[in-house]
């Protein structure tokens, strides 16, 4: 291809829509993905990620919309000739071949000779970590080192893309966040685009350079970690990336993203906030707060008044359990060795936040 | 109070020897009465009457007739296996990429004929392919023939209908076979760049390979000592060595030589069982990179 080598890792989703039956799997997704990023499709089951990545892949074919690799339309050609690779959630490397047998099969399938193919699968498996494995039948390694040889096998053919479908949700915990440390160094190191899909948070927020987050089938939001974290856009996003408390209320006037708005709570209270979308007036409103942006504080008369029912110490920081006046329950965290007060259950506290940190979303979205 | 250990359970679900010989004694009784004990007579007979003596076996390669039958049978048995095979794994692959009521139609229409008499499945063929039966009435209104055609009593009715018989037994070891192998292969081995021929090849092929095997085993082995089919669909040009065998009994009171059949038919059916399980388990460390 005559392209230049910061074009050839390009992805670009372009008003993808999928239908299964009645359901619209996926439903005008856009999404660019530049060459030598990592992005992750992150959102819970059902929410069209797995699909948005198994059309790139070349096992869907889309109702609607294109997909570009590289400048080049792929939307309708099979997943033998895309040249990605692909790394599955459930172990397959091929059972009747060894480890080198199966990190060769892809230079095989491209007519790469044997003492070549033999030489780079070597060098794919010492990339990975498992250099004197290459002998070994797949059944004799251990789930985490079967995934690297999946992984090796899946970059020894230097495609322009790694697609990779929850490769670690097999993993115990420890060797998850091993593995996700790994996976990031060696995508840094041969400047690969990944697409990676999950529907753990923690590990999309700790390995992508961008996420793109997906409910229904639309897509919710696409930004780097701190984005998504700070200024969800819906309130899906702010719901589903960390832990938010909901406080649910109307609006007198319509809003748009940024105003500063005041919200009628349901209680009769009022809470000032800021628009994270377009707000109309007299819909459903909710504010998304989160737990370490509460501050709380013994007696005085200012913010809302709230009792602590229930404090959990978690060694870097007390998790406190809050129930307002009117019966709301909300959950603020107090991070350790700050020297900030801690205050004990049954205790009397008022609750205090920045406008910037309480974000008003339409209570549907 | 003193701890001994159960004299039938060794723990979980595992028995003592003891215990597992109990179990299966039944079983191991009948096959020693009603199998073992006749065919040690049979071959007992060929090899000791009237005197210790190998002319029974001598005469089975001496005459042409016989030759002719045993290699005839073999000829046959081959067919069946290569027909039946060519047969079964389109099949077994669709079962085994279908779900619900599409997978039970196709297991119903491999397993009810398993359950239907030999017999009858035989007479049906027979029908089918008599002088003015179905198969020449069809033939013949399409005009592609002016007269019946003969086609009962023929080596290819034999290994047709033989072939029919024996379906299920190459169907279900292939089914089951490529069932375990996870559509995710197929994926993984699409994705890294093999076409579809080379996905077959590569992949599905040799992890298929076991259930081939023993399916061609069986269908071989069956079809080798087959009897009522060929007896019925094929004339006396088409004679197998089970009928023979059954002529030498019933027809010549021959036992000796009878059992000098039987004998040969079972010391070429142990050889091939070992050799193909031998080439089989081989076959797991073969490969090339």
């Amino acid at each position: 291809m005559g392209l230049p080598d910061g074009m050839k890792g390009r992805v670009a989703v372009q008003g993808l829509v999928k239908r299964f039956g009645p359901v619209r799997a996926v439903d005008h997704v856009s999404l660019e993905v530049s060459s030598g990023e990592f992005l992750a499709l992150l959102g819970p089951s059902g929410s069209g990620k797995t699909t948005i990545l198994m059309s790139i892949a070349g096992f869907e074919f889309p109702d609607d919309g294109r997909i570009l690799i590289g400048g080049e339309d792929v939307t309708w050609s099979p997943p033998n000739k895309r040249n990605l690779g692909m790394v599955f959630q459930r172990y397959t490397l091929f059972p009747h071949m060894s480890v080198l047998e199966n990190i060769a099969f892809p230079l095989k399938m491209r007519g790469v000779g044997r003492a070549e193919r033999e030489e780079r699968a070597r060098a794919a498996l010492r990339t990975v970590r498992l250099g004197q494995m290459g002998e070994r039948m797949p059944s004799q390694l251990s789930g985490g080192q079967q995934q690297r040889v999946a992984m090796a096998r899946a970059i020894v053919y230097q495609p322009r893309v790694l697609l990779m479908d929850e490769p670690l949700s097999a993993l115990d915990k420890n060797l998850r966040e091993e593995m996700q440390i790994e996976i990031k160094h060696l995508q840094r190191e041969i400047g690969i685009t990944v697409i990676f899909v999950t529907h753990d948070q923690t590990e999309a927020l700790t390995m992508a350079d961008r996420v793109a987050v997906l409910d229904h089938g639309r897509l919710q939001q696409i930004g780097v970690p701190r984005e998504l974290y700070e200024k969800p856009e819906t309130g899906f996003v702010a719901g589903f990336i960390g832990e938010t408390n909901f406080c649910e209320g109307t609006l007198q006037r319509a809003a748009m993203p940024g105003d500063p708005v005041s919200v009628t709570l349901d209680n009769g209270g009022r809470m000032e906030a800021v628009a994270a979308q377009a707000l109309s007036a007299g819909e459903r409103i909710k504010v998304a707060l989160r737990p370490e942006r509460l501050r709380v504080e013994p007696g005085g008369t200012d913010g809302m008044a709230a009792r602590v029912s229930e404090a959990i110490y978690a060694g870097n920081a007390t998790t406190l359990l809050l129930e307002a006046d009117d019966g709301q329950v909300l959950r603020a965290r107090i991070p350790a060795g700050a020297g900030l007060h801690e205050p004990r259950p049954g205790e009397a506290v008022r609750l205090s936040w920045q406008r910037a940190d309480a974000r008003a979303f339409m209570a549907g979205s | 109070m003193s701890q001994r250990p159960p004299r039938f359970l060794l723990g979980g679900r595992r028995y003592s020897p003891a215990a597992s010989l109990l179990l299966a004694a039944p079983f191991l009784l009948l096959v020693a009465v009603v199998f073992v004990l006749p065919l040690a007579t049979l071959l007992h007979e060929s090899l000791f009457v009237p005197g210790p003596t190998m002319a029974h076996y001598a005469r089975a390669f001496d005459e042409p007739v016989y030759l002719r039958v045993m290699l005839r049978t073999v000829r046959i048995a081959v067919f069946v296996t290569v027909l039946a095979l060519l047969l079964a794994w389109p099949l077994a692959w669709v079962m085994s990429r279908s779900r619900g009521l599409g997978l039970a139609l196709l297991a119903a229409a491999v397993l009810l004929p398993l359950w239907t008499s030999v017999l009858v499945r035989t007479y049906a063929w027979m029908v089918l392919l008599q002088r003015n039966g179905v198969v020449n009435q069809l033939l013949e209104r399409a005009g592609l023939i002016d007269e019946p055609m003969r086609l009962l009593y023929t080596e290819g009715a034999v290994v047709l209908a033989m072939a029919h018989v024996l379906l299920p037994f190459m169907v279900l070891p292939i089914y089951s076979a490529l069932k375990g192998i996870p559509e995710d292969y197929t994926r993984a081995a699409q994705m890294l760049g093999a076409s579809a021929w080379a996905t077959f090849r590569e992949v599905i092929w040799p992890l298929a390979l076991p259930g081939v095997t023993s399916g061609c085993l069986m269908v071989f082995l069956l079809a080798l000592g087959f009897f009522v089919t060929p007896a019925l669909v094929g004339g006396p040009q088409q004679m197998m060595i089970a009928t023979l065998v059954s002529q030498q009994v019933r027809e010549m009171l021959d036992w000796p030589f009878a059992g000098a059949l039987v004998g040969i038919l079972l010391g070429f059916v142990l050889v091939l069982t070992l050799v193909f399980k031998r080439a089989v388990r081989l076959d797991r460390f073969v490969g090339s990179a």
